[in-house]
């Protein structure tokens, strides 16, 4: 009964951050539409680069042809734009002007805010991505052997995806209790990300060691699965596997988020509020 | 003896910073070893305050003040002694501790920068989980003792600094905290906002019999609020009474401001002369010697009209603090 209300006060809180959100997010039209430009900018020219590479050498590499690279990296902008997070850059700025006091004061922990501000930006800049999409598809011609039982494993895959990497990211974020220079951290991570996620090729063009490496880290389950998934080009078993990954990281990432907050808020409560 | 709402037991906080010398060499040494300082922000104080009492909390700049604010409302963990707000101990931010509570802080906004406040104020609404029907009631009367109406549905940037600060007020009360800190709440404004928000902490008080712990640097605020004060220095208890007794322990000087119809008179030999104008002459005497000197004045000199007052409170305030860093 308890845990009904908690439920529903909770939810109230989501939906309230969400007007709140989308109220002070349509006010900034223009930096949201840059921001915009440089998500779809970066796979935009991996997808180019890589049609190139495999027209050139008889029309397929790594079993991807042009019209496969093209989904590949359309439905990876879909799917970067459903999980990403920009907490890792915000989270020094909020330790360094001491905007986390207001934050700890108030009685609900302040991840919750977090997630629903993330996610009500999603819905206004959804839409306009597949608009875009769509009209990369009209010039690209994208073409994927998807099945129908994948399309929806896709949806909890794309689900579990956005969680991981939100709780992985906020995690990371609380280095800026411990240090100002958070920006090595997130150089380091955003490197691994690009390499081991799946965003600079397809993980399958990879050395077998590296893709054992990248099944082992969490980067693959935040992103390049659920695309690899939805596009047809896994079987029924690696699909449950990846599933059972994500879930695992899903609970490890939530253990550690606990015992790194608490331990940050105590660094942050003896040096100075 | 009620259970107080405040109470505090030899609390301290230390701060451990590390120290380095400037230049190139000092750089480089402190790469492999850090040399770190003690600093004794909050020395061991003592103090307890009654549930519905205003007090205020004194003391220069770097006094501790707000280390002991933040301590009391959970952002710091002390590094000894204890302390209790409304029988928790605050810096294990139980729940139900931080919903009856509330910290507001000069310029730190919890407004939401580009949406009106009425926004913010429902966004606390979901955080406090507060029913309609309670918080339609409170927002009214914070409306109405803080003069609001208009400023509700501007975007929070486009607020004057007291408009803000208002707005900052009523957010932070919506959910009726019963104890509630407020550090420097007049600071930045004009005289007119000042007074408002002083007369609307009197008020709110009044209404809602919350305990108010208070720092603030304008002695205005402290007379119009605050029976009783603390004066703390270097993170140590000066003085925990009456304003009237504070004046009373800390002034050695009376001023006695005396008319007369000769305005050559020399008056040196009765006190310091602070001022002299067409006649009026103030004149600061030994508190001891106020009698016999009101005495002399009389018996000598055609006086016209005499008074003898105390000294300012920021005179007296004053004088504690340069005494005491002496």
């Amino acid at each position: 009964m308890s845990l009904l209300l908690e439920l529903r006060g909770l939810l109230k809180l989501y939906a309230q951050q969400f007007k709140t959100t989308f109220a002070s997010m349509v006010q900034y039209r223009a930096s949201l539409l840059i921001w915009m430009i440089s998500q779809v900018l970066e796979p935009l020219v991996y997808l180019i680069v890589w049609s190139t590479v495999s027209n050139g050498s008889g029309g397929s590499v790594g079993g991807y042809t042009a019209r496969g690279f093209a989904a590949y990296y359309l439905a990876l902008m879909l799917v970067n734009q459903v999980t990403y997070t920009w907490i890792m850059w915000e989270y020094e700025y909020r330790v360094r002007q001491g905007l986390l006091s207001a934050a700890l004061l108030k009685p609900v922990h302040p991840i919750h805010s977090d997630i629903s501000d993330n996610l009500s930006s999603k819905l206004i800049t959804l839409p306009i991505l597949l608009v875009i999409v769509g009209i990369l598809s009209l010039i690209f011609h994208p073409a994927a052997a998807t099945a129908w039982w994948a399309v929806l494993a896709f949806l909890p895959a794309l689900a579990l995806a956005f969680l991981v990497r939100f709780l992985i990211e906020w995690t990371l974020a609380l280095a800026a209790f411990w240090t100002t220079r958070v920006n090595a951290i997130n150089q380091v991570y955003f490197i691994l990300m690009l390499f081991l996620a799946g965003q600079i090729a397809p993980l399958t063009l990879f050395p077998r060691w590296l893709q054992i490496v990248a099944d082992i880290l969490p980067f693959r389950w935040m992103l390049g699965f659920p695309v690899e998934l939805l596009l047809g080009r896994l079987t029924p078993v690696q699909a449950l596997e990846g599933l059972g990954a994500q879930a695992a990281w899903l609970i490890l990432s939530l253990v550690l988020i606990r015992s790194i907050w608490r331990a940050g808020v105590r660094v942050y409560s003896a040096v100075g509020a | 003896m009620p259970e107080p709402a405040i109470h505090l037991h030899e609390l301290c906080k230390t701060y451990r910073v590390p120290e380095r010398e400037s230049g190139m060499g000092a750089a480089v040494k402190s790469l492999f070893h850090r040399r770190m300082q003690d600093i004794k922000a909050v020395d061991g104080l003592t103090f307890d305050v009654a549930p519905g009492e205003i007090v205020g909390f004194l003391g220069p700049n770097g006094a501790g003040k707000t280390t002991t604010l933040k301590m009391l409302s959970g952002l710091l963990h002390p590094t000894g002694g204890e302390g209790r707000v409304l029988g928790a101990i605050p810096w294990q931010r139980e729940r139900a501790f931080l919903r009856q509570i509330t910290l507001v802080m000069g310029q730190r906004n919890q407004l939401v920068w580009d949406i009106p406040a009425a926004d913010s104020f429902e966004l606390n609404r979901a955080i406090y989980r507060l029913p309609a029907a309670d918080f339609r009631r409170t927002l009214d009367e914070l409306t109405g003792l803080l003069e609001l109406g208009p400023l509700l549905k501007k975007p929070v940037r486009n607020l004057s600094l007291g408009e803000r600060m208002k707005c900052e007020i009523a957010a932070a009360l919506l959910h009726r905290p019963k104890v509630v800190f407020l550090d420097e709440p007049t600071i930045g404004l004009d005289v007119t906002m000042q007074r408002r928000i002083r007369s609307f902490i009197a008020e709110y008080n009044r209404r809602s019999g919350a305990t108010v712990l208070l720092t603030s640097h304008y002695m205005a605020d402290v007379e119009a609020l605050c029976k009783r004060v603390i004066v703390i220095h270097h993170g140590r208890l000066l003085f925990d009474g009456d304003l009237s007794a504070l004046v009373q322990k800390f002034t050695a000087h009376k001023t006695i401001v005396v008319q007369l119809e000769d305005c050559q008179a020399d008056l040196h030999t009765y006190g310091e002369v602070l001022n002299c104008e067409d006649g009026r002459f103030t004149l600061k005497v030994p508190k001891a010697r106020t009698a016999r000197v009101t005495e002399r004045l009389l018996a000598d000199l055609p006086v016209i009209d005499l008074l003898v007052e105390d000294p300012p409170i920021e005179e007296v305030i004053d004088t504690v603090f340069t005494q005491e860093a002496g």
